[in-house]
């Protein structure tokens, strides 16, 4: 099974590198872009056949490492 | 005072530190590696700079997580010092020993030079030796020393005389143009909830002899060797 998690800032949190991104895009002529906001995507292979079970592994693994709660919401989306 | 450094793979602050030590404490500290759960029994634990794992994933994670970070925190519950510089603040925020998280500086640039900070508080065992209210200069040199933390965990830290060192002028006054990392509320050291362990994100052990350019470093090891002489 795999898991693919996204890792995004929580909002009101301030994002130097997506602004980054958005000025970049601007000065491109990107003119319609509004706001940015850069997160992580990670993939990972689990030996998991269970999706709750793999689930629930994923979040741990969410809570004590991928992402920091302080500032970051997570995403788990399963494939079997 | 017997003092133990914890060294990462990536750490590169520790001979620094371990020279600011030896100055302060007329005795070597112990060099740990990060693998080997045998923590010395010391009266002062440091987590030093450097780029611990290579900063993946976010500044300090990797390091929060390592076998030894286990036994820190445990001395740390048994009221044992810890002082947790630069990347071993990041550490420190990641592994919950200290609130809140350091976020990329809000210049997006690494930043290396000196700053002025502000001692806010007067206190053993780190900063007995200074005044409130005095300015000393010390280096910083880090891409992610911008301190968050959410508002009530800022007033909380305020109500409670947490904030040990803000960025400032170096007549003391605050504001935007001395904060080099955009850190909510200037904060540049903070305390634990029990007080004895300090993060921050400058370097004093940098400052320690004329040498270097200026000791205004010193009395922080000067007044840990105070006050956790054996």
């Amino acid at each position: 099974m795999k898991a693919k998690v996204h890792v995004t800032l929580k909002n009101g949190v301030l994002d130097p590198q997506g602004k980054a991104i958005g000025n970049a895009l601007h000065g491109l002529g990107f003119g319609a872009v509004r706001d940015v906001r850069q997160g992580k995507y990670i993939e990972i292979e689990l030996e998991e056949r269970d999706a709750a079970k793999a689930r629930e592994a994923v979040e741990r693994m969410c809570r004590t490492l991928l992402a920091n709660t302080v500032i970051e919401n997570y995403r788990i989306d399963l494939d079997a | 005072m017997k003092s133990a450094i914890v060294v990462f793979p990536g750490t590169n602050r520790e001979r620094d530190m371990a020279l600011a030590l030896r100055r302060a404490t007329g005795r070597d500290p112990s060099i740990v590696w990060h693998s080997g759960e045998a923590l010395p029994k010391v009266d002062l634990i440091v987590l030093p700079g450097g780029f611990a794992h290579g900063d993946y994933l976010r500044c300090g994670a990797m390091a929060a997580h390592s076998p030894i970070m286990a036994e820190v925190k445990k001395r740390a519950e048994q009221g044992v010092t810890v002082l947790a510089v630069c990347n071993g603040f990041q550490a420190a925020c990641e592994a919950g020993m200290l609130p809140g998280v350091l976020m990329p500086n809000a210049c997006l640039k690494f930043v290396c030079r000196d700053v002025h900070l502000r001692v806010e508080r007067s206190v053993r065992p780190f900063t007995g030796r200074y005044n409130a209210g005095t300015v000393i200069r010390v280096p910083v040199a880090h891409h992610d020393g911008n301190y968050y933390a959410d508002r009530e965990t800022l007033d909380r830290l305020e109500g409670e005389g947490r904030v040990i060192f803000r960025y400032s002028a170096p007549d003391g006054t605050l504001g935007d143009a001395h904060n080099p990392n955009g850190s909510a509320r200037h904060i540049a050291g903070i305390l634990n909830e029990r007080g004895n362990v300090l993060g921050l994100m400058p370097h004093p052990e940098d400052l320690v002899d004329p040498v270097m350019g200026g000791s205004d470093g010193l009395g922080l090891f000067q007044g840990l060797a105070e006050s956790l002489a054996a």
